[in-house]
């Protein structure tokens, strides 16, 4: 049934994406590949893949933006995937039953036996976190790394989804949103992490950390306010300094 | 959004399919030649074009084998629900069918079918503008007139192929071409007020308000996710120049307004084979109009997930 859960699930698994410390190297999109390419059900199909025009389905990419202006602009790396959003129109909108919100956790899946793949999911999606494979004719999508994350015949650490076990600069945290314990809402808390897009109301469960503010003051840095004067001052060093710098 | 060959053969074939039936059922028991003939040729030709359409719908899907699946959740999706209706529809239009063409009667339980018929017509048609009306993240869809234009479209349509069939049986036909005639004025009136109505808004998602980064600054895209193209942008990214988006709207007024409307207006006044030619070269003029209406009504359409790749919507359009 593409109907939402009726109550709020008691879990929110999803992510918190770190901007700030985002350096946009892209190994957590190879790894959801790589994982999502072996797992559960089917390979994440190319077209082409060796030749000039490659395309296929990924479930995660990052974008890179430019924010701001002049001396104050900055770069921004920014890793996309599905959001596991509370009022997820791409469940609604399904007429086969494929999509659904799992009420346990929250997790937005597809059952891809189910998808005819007509596409109409991915228009509904605002943040375009769904890609249609074109191999195997069936909506693909994050799914949160459900067959790892559940899956006791791995170590637990890796327990986690692919892109969060894999990030280099610790910019993706998985846990539950609706756990004020957690350490993604904590992180949400502390960092004044965001909805995307709110204006939709889609109420994505996926939060974004923004970037900390640019540290221009000296003692942002720890050194001191201003330079000690390298010149003597007063006395006979200063009379000899002055003398010698005409 | 990429205008797709079969979306729009199916939403216009079937929408003048609907329209016609909607108005055979609603005439049947009075205003119609009850001939078996004349029901033949009407029906035949509403059912043909309803079923084209929904098979055209079948040929972009990833699964067709599958589409049965696809009336199960009506209860959340519109586009379970224009599937549940397209079939039932189905159910009165054949009873009404029997009834006008093998019994030659249109009267009592038939005029009822008829009825039922076109309540499940207009029913298939608003399910069909829904889909588009309901989805957020395409704000030129997501509007007040989405659904009735398809309403006002398929009426149109309906009414200049029934001012046809009946210049052809030689019956009757002022209510027809003046209902053909009022049809496409409105159905061009509202989308004038529609393409103005989206030209005037100012789009409430920006690509500061889809990352979350406009505190900052404006947001630039600088480097793409991909450097090939993918699902999203051939889906959702299709852009259209400005200057071919204004000429193909002057067409579509131009036939619409002076094909499907003049033509009908001067075959009102028109008998024998003048009247004819004039009420088929309407029918195509008005129909030609739809076809293109449909084609901008996707290729002007934009999704907010193109605004992950730098693109504001509003000036989307300003390439090419």
């Amino acid at each position: 049934m593409t109907s939402l859960p009726a109550t709020a699930p008691p879990k929110r698994l999803g992510l918190v994406i770190d901007l700030d410390t985002c350096v946009g190297c892209q190994a957590c999109v190879v790894h959801c590949k790589e994982w999502n390419t072996g797992g559960y059900p089917a390979p994440l199909s190319d077209q082409d893949p060796y030749g000039a025009s490659a395309r296929g389905a990924w479930l995660n990419r990052v974008h890179g933006f430019e924010v701001g202006d002049g001396a104050d602009s900055r770069t921004v790396h920014f890793p996309k995937s599905c959001l596991h959003c509370e009022d997820a129109a791409c469940v609604t909108v399904c007429p086969t039953g494929a999509s659904y919100k799992r009420a346990e956790d929250g997790i937005v899946l597809v059952d891809e036996e189910l998808c005819i793949g007509c596409g109409l999911c991915a228009w509904a999606c605002p943040y375009g976190a769904r890609e249609l494979d074109a191999g195997e004719g069936v909506m693909k999508k994050c799914t949160l790394c459900i067959d790892r994350i559940y899956n006791e015949s791995l170590e637990e650490v890796d327990r986690i989804p692919a892109c969060v076990r894999t990030c280099p600069t610790g910019a993706r945290h998985f846990g539950d949103l609706a756990d004020p314990a957690s350490l993604a809402a904590r992180l949400v808390a502390e960092r004044g992490g965001h909805d995307l897009m709110p204006e939709m109301g889609y109420r994505p469960t996926n939060q974004y950390l923004p970037p900390r503010p640019r540290r221009t003051a000296p003692g942002h840095l720890g050194a001191p306010a201003a330079l000690e004067p390298a010149a003597p001052q007063g006395g006979f060093l200063a009379w000899l300094d002055r003398v010698l710098s005409d | 959004m990429h205008p797709s060959p079969s979306i729009i053969l199916f939403t216009s074939a079937a929408g003048a399919g609907y329209g016609l039936l909607f108005l055979l059922g609603l005439g049947a028991a009075q205003l119609l030649p009850p001939t078996r003939e004349f029901g033949l040729a009407g029906l035949a030709l509403a059912l043909t074009l309803i079923s084209l359409g929904l098979v055209a719908s079948l040929a972009h899907l990833g699964h067709p084998e599958r589409a049965w699946r696809a009336i199960s959740q009506w209860r959340s999706s519109w586009l379970s629900r224009e599937g549940a209706l397209a079939l039932l529809t189905f159910l009165p239009a054949l009873a009404l069918a029997f009834g006008w063409v093998v019994l030659e009667r249109t009267d009592g339980w038939f005029a009822l079918a008829g009825v039922l018929a076109a309540l499940g017509s207009a029913a298939t048609v608003w399910a069909t503008g829904m889909i588009y009306a309901s989805l957020k993240p395409v704000r030129e869809w997501h509007r007040p007139l989405t659904a009735p234009l398809y309403l006002a479209f398929a009426l149109m349509s309906g009414a200049l192929l029934l001012h046809l069939l009946l210049a052809l049986f030689d019956a009757p036909r002022a209510f027809a071409g003046a209902l053909a005639l009022v049809a496409t004025l409105l159905a061009f009136g509202l989308k004038a007020i529609q393409w103005q109505g989206i030209a005037a808004e100012v789009p409430a998602s920006t690509p500061e308000t889809a990352t979350g980064l406009g505190e900052l600054g404006l947001v630039r895209m600088i480097e793409p996710p991909h450097t090939q193209t993918n699902y999203l942008l051939t889906e959702l990214g299709f852009r259209l120049g400005r200057k071919h988006a204004t000429r193909l709207r002057l067409l579509a007024y131009g036939l619409g307004l002076g094909g499907g409307a003049l033509l009908t207006l001067l075959a009102l006044a028109a008998t024998g084979w003048p009247a004819l030619l004039l009420t088929a070269l309407a029918a195509a003029g008005g129909l030609a109009a739809i076809v293109i209406e449909r084609w901008l009504f996707f290729a002007e359409a934009t999704h907010t997930a193109m605004l992950y790749y730098g693109r504001r919507t509003g000036v989307a359009q300003a390439g090419g």
